[in-house]
């Protein structure tokens, strides 16, 4: 560990004891400084702004309750992150089922025999990193990603994004290895379908 | 000459993850390879099915909210006060 990182890490052993010890300061500090990074996080989870602010309410609660039970060899900022992402789990899941966009419409389509000639996929204007220099790529990757179904959703940022295991995730959503590939795959695969109309090279004359 | 029939667009982008996570036997890598050297189509899926994913990582990992990011005032005092209720 770097002096630093030494440092940083003296330090937030210190926070964490006047958390441990009740200290109201020194709690209002750590909702200040990760307040606003959690928010962005459940936003990405939810999509909704109120359910997004009281997931990150519940999880500073939660901490507060788990203190004396945090172990002083993780990072407090991970472990208050792994424990939003957990407040929005359990909302995804205890959500009423909203009419959700049917995702096979964003699959690949096959003829009878199993190719897919009649439909062939067409390249891309450019690698990721040349679509990112377009102005309006961000915006129209985050939308596509808050069309995907929660189930998809989640399953995609507990991957790709938030880099879980198989076997993380698929405990976080309480289901199968197995399951959690699937789903991954299937919503790669509808980002990709709903990206394509915006990215497909157009013919050329 | 090699008479054998190539795997389907189907099955090589039913199997995609797998391919490329490198949990696929080396038989199918073998069959894979073999279709994706005459399918532009299967060739494409695959480079903007790895482009998809790197588009999501890029813009979900955005530093538009690093650690110390504005928290809205209403949230923190909602947090305060439901601690001290908790206290």
């Amino acid at each position: 560990m770097t002096a630093e990182g030494r440092k940083e890490r003296g330090s937030e052993q210190e926070l964490v004891l006047l958390l441990q010890s009740g200290d109201e300061l020194a709690f209002e500090r750590l909702v200040r400084e990760q307040g606003g990074r959690l928010l962005a996080v459940a936003r990405r989870f939810l999509r909704d702004e109120e359910e997004a602010r009281d997931a990150v309410q519940e999880g500073f609660l939660s901490a507060y309750r788990a203190l004396d039970r945090f172990d002083q060899g993780s990072r407090l900022s991970t472990w208050l992150h792994r424990i939003v992402i957990n407040a929005c789990l359990m909302r995804l899941r205890s959500r009423r089922r909203r009419p959700e966009e049917p995702i096979e419409d964003f699959l690949p389509r096959f003829q009878d025999d199993g190719h897919q000639v009649r439909h062939p996929t067409p390249e891309w204007e450019g690698s990721a990193e040349t679509l990112l220099a377009q102005s309006q790529t961000r915006a129209i990757v985050r939308e596509a990603i808050d069309r995907l179904p929660d189930s998809y959703r989640g399953v995609l940022l507990l991957r790709d994004i938030e880099e879980l295991s198989t076997e993380e995730a698929a405990r976080s959503l309480g289901v199968t290895e197995n399951a959690v590939k699937i789903r991954l795959h299937r919503a790669r695969q509808a980002l990709r379908g709903l990206l394509e109309p915006h990215f497909r090279r157009t013919a050329s004359c | 000459m090699d008479n054998r029939p190539y795997i389907t667009c189907l099955e090589l982008i039913e199997f995609l993850h797998i391919y490329l996570d490198g949990e696929l036997p080396p038989d199918r890598v073998v069959e894979f390879e073999r279709h994706l050297s005459v399918c532009d189509s299967c060739v494409h899926y695959l480079s903007t099915y790895k482009e998809t994913i790197s588009l999501g990582k890029a813009v979900c990992r955005d530093p538009d909210a690093p650690v110390g990011a504005e928290v809205p005032e209403e949230l923190v005092a909602a947090i305060l006060s439901a601690r001290r209720g908790a206290s």
